[in-house]
């Protein structure tokens, strides 16, 4: 037998270790597990604030830690910084390239970043002594479109891109610290653990992955989905991760089990999911869709339980608050709605 | 005889790749795994410890939301 053809024996050899591992410890359904409990009532939420300003698509948006101020990005060409609780635009930032995909806001609230098809990934010191927000940083390397990032802390941010990689920079020299590769698809979206210890990815190959920040290792793979993930996000107690597909679902993965525990969908949903977050106790998940809405899910008992209705394009991003008071969403419509 | 090299050069690449895979499947193979219904338990209790936090499962007093807006009372 050729060397290849014994390592490919071996790959599905240990796939098949994987599956039969995990199916020893599936000795139940999280539907059995709370079939004792009430679903939870219907939750209508309304729009508290509009913010209006961008002139076209918006594609990303991030809250700041202190649940008031968040950023957004739009295919204008601006990064505006929003005071939500007044509406009033802090700042108002021009970008070189207008194809912007995503933006982040630092736990510190000092820096924001943003890319897109530039493949770049460029960091805005919001907090220069002479009040001009300029680029800080151009973290220039990946090989496909930036998708999506997030900062660890000033010094530090993680990037996904459509070259299959995600990596971790060193803001202070501009460098890759860290190469993540692994996928077989586009990386479209990341999220960090509440411990910062590790980061999840999710893909156009439809698996997610967890990674050990400084392993540089993926540590598990999660399959089922049937198209892209465009969306990904911890669950609050950092022990599972929910993602947001184009097939049309989201689904929970428990890390510590290995496995998918439930797939939040609906006959009547035949769109993609564009992006999702969970509420402060996890108990409600927030996921936007390409059908203009967003839909809010009880996630112990996969219900819908909710809709927000409001704007007149897709839904792009949605967002919520670190208190949990209120969530964003934003859309191809050019506007961004709180809703509590 | 370019040609050769370069398949040959595919070839350990693909070698090389393959080698990857395993050993990353064998990474993956090797954790502990807790059982499923432990987890849900877990979930389920973090849910119920939390809910009472949460302020979009448990609505916002108007007097409390920042993001509504307060308006004046006229007395007629």
């Amino acid at each position: 037998m050729g060397e290849m053809e014994q390592l490919r024996k071996e790959a599905e050899s240990l796939k098949d270790e994987i599956t039969a591992a995990r199916k020893a410890v599936n000795d139940a359904s999280l539907q059995d597990t709370v079939s004792g409990t009430a679903v939870v009532g219907r939750v209508q939420l309304k729009t508290r604030k509009t913010l209006r300003g961008h002139l076209a698509k918006i594609y990303a948006m991030h809250w700041s830690t202190d649940s008031k101020l968040c950023v957004s990005a739009s295919q204008d060409g601006k990064l505006i910084v929003w005071d939500s609780h007044t509406t009033n635009k802090v700042n108002a930032i021009p970008l070189k390239s207008s194809w912007v995909m995503t933006c982040a806001y630092a736990p510190s609230g000092n820096m924001v970043a943003c890319g897109g098809l530039d493949n770049m990934c460029s960091i805005y010191n919001l907090k220069a002594k002479d009040g001009n927000v300029k680029v800080m940083r151009e973290l220039a390397a990946h090989t496909g479109y930036l998708s999506c990032c997030r900062f660890l802390s000033d010094s530090e941010i993680i990037t996904s891109s459509g070259d299959c990689t995600c990596v971790l920079w060193d803001i202070e020299t501009g460098t890759q610290k860290t190469v993540f590769a692994g996928h077989l698809g586009d990386c479209m979206s990341l999220a960090v653990s509440p411990d910062f210890k590790t980061f999840i990815s999710g893909a156009c190959d439809s698996t997610a992955k967890l990674w050990d920040i400084r392993e540089g290792q993926c540590r598990q793979t999660f399959g089922g989905h049937e198209s892209d993930i465009n969306a990904i996000a911890f669950f609050p107690n950092g022990n599972a991760v929910i993602t947001g597909s184009d097939d049309a679902t989201c689904k929970l993965y428990d890390l510590r089990a290995d496995q998918e525990l439930i797939t939040y969908q609906d006959s009547s949903i035949m769109c993609g999911v564009t992006s999702i977050a969970p509420s402060l106790s996890g108990r409600l998940i927030l996921a936007g869709y390409d059908d203009f809405n967003c839909n809010i899910w009880d996630s112990l008992k996969s219900e819908r339980v909710g809709v927000l209705a409001g704007h007149d394009n897709r839904v792009s991003c949605i967002g919520v608050t670190a208190d949990g008071m209120a969530c964003c969403t934003g859309s191809w419509d050019s506007f961004l709605k709180i809703w509590n | 005889m370019q040609t050769v090299m370069s398949s040959k050069m595919a070839t350990s690449n693909n070698i090389a790749q393959a080698k990857r895979t395993v050993q990353q499947l064998r990474v993956e193979a090797s954790i502990e795994r807790i059982k499923v219904s432990k987890a849900c338990a877990d979930l389920m209790h973090y849910c119920g410890e939390h809910a009472k936090f949460d302020p979009l499962l448990m609505g916002i007093p108007a007097s409390e939301n920042p993001f509504k807006d307060k308006k004046p009372c006229t007395i007629l």
